[in-house]
């Protein structure tokens, strides 16, 4: 490839008719990029659970990626309720969504396992009351 | 079509030996959206879900399901069995997924309507 | 499986453009919970669902799921017809439940890929990841 890309996109809580649309968006670079479908299929997955945790629980945030020849890195930040336990929070199937959200198919407490399941590496960073910051990383194998 | 002959037929794994599975088996649903079962579902059908929480067993307990089938090696919350032991709504679980499990259940001869 | 013998299985219809019906799929993922179908379905497969909305689209572009059936005759609004239709995904109703649905296509011969599912970390998870 021999050429990298970065950029930024804007995450609103709540708005749930244009949720996806920045893991859409990422994905479309990725494709234009000719990154293997596989990998594109695991950060698309991963950014989209992370994309929906930022519009379910918080109340805006952002979501930057870069990727190189190496590697594809996506950050994850926003502003919310935070995670008071990050270990409890990476268990599968524990969840404090509320029954509206769950009803939507969503908040059944595996977005976090299912991020690093999907990604090489995976760092969860919360404050309470402040937000939360995801960061994973997605090697490009050649 | 009894309970345990589907329990026998499909390995499942019981989750509440303490109750009675000799109950008649009425039909299947499949859902993992709880308002569509109380809408939909038909007394004495058995229930194949993924959700593991415990509303489920009162809304198995609600339109008297013949019991619950947990898909992908699910485990119920220790709640949701205690629930399910007092309400009397046997729980039960499969390695299968909603497809391959409800595929099995129709080829045995149980239907929705 | 093509989607056309799918539709006559399911005595379903087709809401989203027609060019579309070419596709064919290899496997069946089936569940109301995005969480997981995004966590456990193959690339390329068939989802079965009886939620409607737009999540339900946006799932199966990051999943690469070829092709969407509605059950129990739901149908997604207007807005996220037209989002399936710009991702090229097609959408199925049928009027059959879940449950029927299915059994059809498994009497078929269609399975869940499911490799995916023997090796969940659902176990694994309380054992310290």
């Amino acid at each position: 490839m021999g050429n990298g890309a970065d950029g930024i996109f804007f995450l609103t809580g709540k708005d749930f008719n244009n949720a996806g649309t920045a893991s859409s968006n990422l994905k479309a670079v990725l494709e234009r990029m000719g990154i293997a479908q596989d990998i594109i299929r695991r950060t698309a997955i991963a950014a989209f659970e992370a994309e929906m945790n930022v519009v379910i629980y918080a109340v805006a945030g952002m979501m930057k990626y870069r990727v190189t020849d190496t590697e594809i890195s996506v950050t994850v930040q926003d502003m919310g309720q935070g995670i008071p336990n990050i270990d409890l929070a990476m268990t599968e199937g524990y969840s404090t969504a509320p029954d509206h959200i769950r009803a939507m198919g969503f908040g059944s407490g595996m977005g976090l396992p299912n991020i690093k399941k999907n990604t090489d590496n995976l760092s969860v960073n919360s404050i309470v009351g402040e937000g939360t910051t995801l960061e994973f990383v997605i090697q490009i194998k050649d | 079509m009894e309970l345990q002959e589907l329990i026998n037929s499909l390995s499942l794994e019981v989750k509440t030996p303490e109750l009675d599975l000799h109950r008649e088996v009425t039909g299947g649903y499949a859902s993992d959206l709880l308002s569509d079962v109380i809408g939909n579902a038909h007394k004495g059908n058995i229930w194949v879900t993924l959700q593991v929480h415990l509303n489920i067993v009162a809304v198995a307990s609600l339109k008297e399901l013949a019991g619950i089938i947990l898909v992908n090696s699910r485990n119920p919350d220790a709640d949701t069995l205690k629930k399910a032991n007092a309400e009397k709504i046997p729980v039960l679980t499969s390695t299968l997924p909603t497809f391959e499990l409800v595929g099995k259940l129709y080829a045995l001869g149980l239907r929705c309507r | 499986m093509s989607l056309d013998e799918i539709r006559d299985i399911l005595n379903a219809t087709v809401i989203t453009h027609q060019a579309s019906l070419r596709n064919s799929v290899e496997s069946v993922y089936c569940a109301d919970l995005m969480s997981d179908v995004l966590s456990f379905s193959d690339s390329g497969c068939l989802l079965i669902t009886g939620l409607t909305n737009a999540q339900v689209i946006r799932t199966a572009e990051m999943a690469a799921i070829s092709v969407i059936v509605f059950v129990q005759g739901k149908r997604p609004a207007l807005q996220t017809i037209r989002l399936a239709d710009e991702k090229d995904i097609p959408l199925l109703v049928t009027d059959l439940p879940m449950f029927d649905a299915c059994g059809r296509l498994f009497e078929k011969g269609l399975r869940s890929q499911s490799a995916s599912i023997s090796r969940a970390p659902i176990v694994a998870c309380h054992e310290g990841c």
